[in-house]
């Protein structure tokens, strides 16, 4: 019996737009999309050029401070364009894709008579070590730093969150192997946690590990919730975070040799006629997943991942790294609603009482529904942050920059999603997950 | 609905950069968005929001007052015709009164809604919602004759310098129409304070004329058991303005003496209801108010000296201040103890105080007000040591690590 923690504090966004269990199909794309600034931490250095052919597993990338640390193409094809922003910064490197992916081999590999020095290289050298994240700062795994314990979430509970059970079917094996190579990366453990309705047998019977059941709403599915009450990240310490589908990406690079970043992505949202799940790898343009099936005559917010911590895209955006999610809800500047201080309407939502509730699904655009205020009303941001933090004074300390203030109230276990519903029901509409993005990285500067 | 869209999106151009009004941007902005709610969408972070915006919050609270204002109001009515004397009907007591107070807060919005639309400007920022509430409390907690001179200096006296000079809504360290009121009752005591100035005795535009009845007295209930002679509180009654006796029930639904918003304890327990039913006010601060009240007068009950120590507590709680500074005053969130255990310890300390000003105080027979302030003061020292129990646990944690 797995160690149980009920999570009390926390919300779940009744939204419209859940996704239907069906597998539709596979999404490809001509062409095929990485951007660099989807993983944090890291200063990207080109491994390729334009016309470049590769093959998927082949470096696109690496990281300028850590050149053994590679950023794989999900596909075979030839590079066609590396475009870049402001400061010759890279926004995206574009490989035409082949008609049949061509995979470069790295062996199968039997995990348990590999090293911890083997394993950690044939991660880096796939390309996929990205795929495991790091507390503090919340960015890609430093491969040098010893971590404590390793943290894997095996569920989801943001809004019209992906169901576990469902994308992880069939992978089972996959998801071992990869909890195996993990277990080899620590001297620590490895942590995994589900959710009391997943029934899935990869993660409710997973060996090599310590399995936590987390009961509550969201951010219970959030690693970095999870560790605070399992075993809270200190000061000089380190812990490597992943969730349950990327590990068995990087449990398919042992047990087949080859890089495949398919993933298995819900298709959201109150704007999605027809929803569902869909496989594709990571990059893959998303226009022909919306195209005649999303709410016409009106403006749309695309959101790869979900409605909380996703990344705005356009209508013919790729899928980002990370994401096991796509999300069309309506963008809602073209709405002009009068008197909403006074109104009583079913549409609005909130998760106070300042609002009459109903118990059903709404469909929530992307308005900030007020303006930028100093924070005024107490309490909001504790009753949806389930962690043994002060939430508003350390977003108070992060504002001041106070470097012993952000020590000590906990800094270095948070990550800017677990501010995600404290951002929601902030009153005062502050951007609080881009403030906590802006903190981590000005301490990493200092710190290191 | 549309027209006034198609107006407001007409002269836009006037109040933006470079517009002939654009000096004006920040009222231009307050009226849109107090017609219709913006229509900026998110840019960074979670795609969707709460409904809640400060707006909303600040028109719950202004709800909550109502009731207490409404029936302040006909008290005003009430209390002039018993002084002169003459009885007249129940909505000529409520019209009396109204026109009696309707002045007081035109007056505090004009002042301090121009101030603030001012600073908002000069910042260049959206005007915040805070003053709309203070503009209200600010004629419900002084006495009706109050000059509207005076108020327009306080309301200004306290906007600049308890508010904006520390950065506007949100940053304040004491509440602003309690300032408002300590800068009247330290500036100008006679007007606030003593027996002539809780009923209004003369007309109001021409209304309600006559002459105040033989016998008259307009002291407060707790000015009352403040400066009498009585030998124990089983000797004492508290009377109203022509002598009678004054009952339980007149003091709690607010029949009795007093400032407008305060009289009413039904009243403040309706508003305390809308605050706490939709979580805009905390019943933790709201209840620890109470219980410090509570131990405070049963402590004072057992080496009572005098009448006013003798008093029971249920009359500590229905009159002066107390109930209505319990709800509305320290739970103002910008001012009171952020954290939830602080809150607490926060309102058991105004309690607490509120009642020994009260009973020990020789001058001044009403202690909420300065309770208050003074606790604001404290507050943030009480949120220190609240949070310092968490960076030693933390802290702890890490030096096992170690």
């Amino acid at each position: 019996m797995a160690n149980r923690i009920k999570i009390k504090k926390g919300l779940r966004i009744p939204l419209l737009g859940e996704a239907e269990e069906t597998l539709r199909g596979r999404v490809t794309s001509e062409y095929v999309r990485i951007c660099p600034e989807d993983f944090h931490g890291i200063t990207p250095k080109l491994a390729v050029k334009v016309d470049d052919a590769v093959k998927a597993g082949t470096p696109l990338f690496f990281d300028k401070n850590h050149p053994e640390m590679f950023f794989a193409s999900p596909v075979s094809g030839v590079v066609t364009a590396i475009e870049r922003g402001e400061k010759r910064r890279i926004l995206y490197i574009e490989v035409k894709a082949d008609n049949t992916i061509q995979y470069e081999d790295f062996g199968k590999k039997k995990v348990d008579s590999l090293s911890a020095e083997e394993v950690k290289k044939a991660i880096l050298d796939a390309g996929i070590w990205f795929l495991v994240k790091q507390r503090p700062y919340d960015i890609v795994a430093v491969p040098g730093k010893e971590p404590r314990d390793i943290f894997v979430t095996g569920f989801d509970t943001v809004p019209l969150a992906p169901s576990a059970d469902f994308i992880l079917n069939g992978i089972e094996a996959d998801l071992q192997t990869g909890l195996d190579a993990l277990a080899k990366l620590t001297t620590g453990k490895v942590y995994l946690s589900v959710s009391p309705k997943i029934t899935n047998k990869g993660l409710r019977e997973a060996k090599n590990v310590v399995i936590t059941e987390f009961d509550g709403p969201h951010p219970a599915g959030n690693v970095g919730v999870q560790i605070n009450h399992i075993k809270p990240v200190n000061r000089g310490e380190t812990v490597w975070t992943l969730s349950a589908p990327d590990v068995a990406l990087i449990g398919r690079l042992f047990n087949q040799g080859i890089v495949d970043l398919t993933r298995t992505v819900a298709l959201t949202g109150s704007e999605v006629k027809q929803t569902g799940y869909y496989q594709m790898v990571i990059g893959t343009q998303l226009n022909s997943l919306f195209k005649g099936n999303v709410t016409e005559g009106i403006s749309l917010r695309y959101i790869s991942g979900n409605p909380l911590t996703g990344r705005k895209i356009d209508a013919d955006g790729v899928l980002r790294a990370y994401d096991r999610q796509v999300t069309v809800i309506p963008e809602g500047d073209d709405v002009h609603e009068a008197f909403g201080w006074a109104s009583l309407s079913p549409k609005r939502y909130s998760a106070g009482c300042t609002y009459p509730t109903y118990n059903k699904k709404y469909r929530l655009d992307a308005r900030l529904l007020g303006g930028p205020r100093a924070i005024i009303v107490s309490n909001e941001y504790d009753k949806v942050f389930p962690m043994d933090i002060y939430p508003e004074q350390l977003i108070k300390s992060i504002i001041a920059f106070n470097i012993d203030k952000m020590e000590q109230l906990g800094i270095y276990e948070v990550a800017p999603e677990d501010f995600a519903l404290c951002e929601f029901v902030d009153t005062s509409k502050l951007e609080l997950q881009r403030i906590v993005r802006t903190g981590l990285d000005m301490l990493r500067k200092e710190m290191e | 609905m549309k027209a006034l869209r198609k107006y407001l999106d007409k002269i836009k151009p006037n109040f933006e950069e470079g517009g002939k009004l654009h000096w004006l941007y920040s009222t231009y902005d307050a009226f849109e968005t107090f017609l219709f709610v913006p229509n900026t969408t998110s840019k960074s972070g979670v795609h969707i929001h709460d409904a809640r915006d400060s707006k909303r919050t600040m028109i719950i609270v202004i709800l909550a007052l109502i009731p207490a204002l409404l029936i302040g109001m006909y008290n005003v009515g009430l209390q002039h015709y018993l002084a002169i004397g003459q009885d007249v009907t129940f909505l000529t007591k409520f019209f009396y009164g109204f026109l009696a107070v309707l002045p007081h807060i035109v007056v505090s919005y004009v002042v301090g809604l121009g101030i603030e639309f001012a600073m908002a400007q000069i910042k260049k920022e959206e005007v915040a919602e805070g003053f709309l509430v203070t503009g209200m409390l600010i004629p419900m907690i002084v006495p009706v004759d109050t000059p509207l001179w005076m108020i327009a200096v306080a309301t200004a006296f306290a906007v600049v310098f308890a508010k904006e000079v520390f950065g506007g809504t949100g940053y304040n360290i004491f509440n602003v129409a309690l300032i408002t009121r300590a800068f009247l009752f330290f500036s100008y005591p006679s007007k606030m304070s003593g027996d002539q100035v809780w009923v209004r005795t003369a007309d109001t535009f021409g209304m309600g004329t006559g002459t105040v009845i033989d016998g008259y007295s307009g002291a407060t209930p707790l000015g009352q058991i403040a400066t009498t002679e009585a030998g124990g509180f089983a000797d004492f009654t508290f009377h109203g303005i022509t002598g009678q006796p004054l009952s339980l029930s007149d003091m709690f639904f607010g029949f009795i003496p007093g400032s407008i918003g305060e009289v009413s304890t039904i009243a403040i327990l309706l508003g305390a209801a809308i605050l706490i039913a939709t979580g805009v006010g905390s019943w933790k601060t709201m209840l620890s108010v109470f219980i410090g009240g509570l131990v405070a007068v049963l402590l004072v009950n057992v080496f009572a000296q005098n009448t006013i120590m003798e008093m029971p507590v249920h009359y500590h709680f229905l009159l002066g201040g107390f109930a209505f500074g319990a709800v509305f005053m320290a739970t103002d969130p910008v001012t009171s103890a952020r954290t939830e255990k602080g809150k607490w310890i926060y309102g058991f300390l105004i309690g607490l105080i509120a009642v020994a000003i009260r009973v020990f105080n020789p001058g001044y027979p009403e202690g909420m007000m300065l309770a208050i302030l003074f606790m604001n003061a404290f507050a943030p020292l009480i949120d220190f040591y609240v949070i310092d129990a968490n960076i030693k646990r933390r802290m702890k944690r890490a030096a096992v690590v170690k």
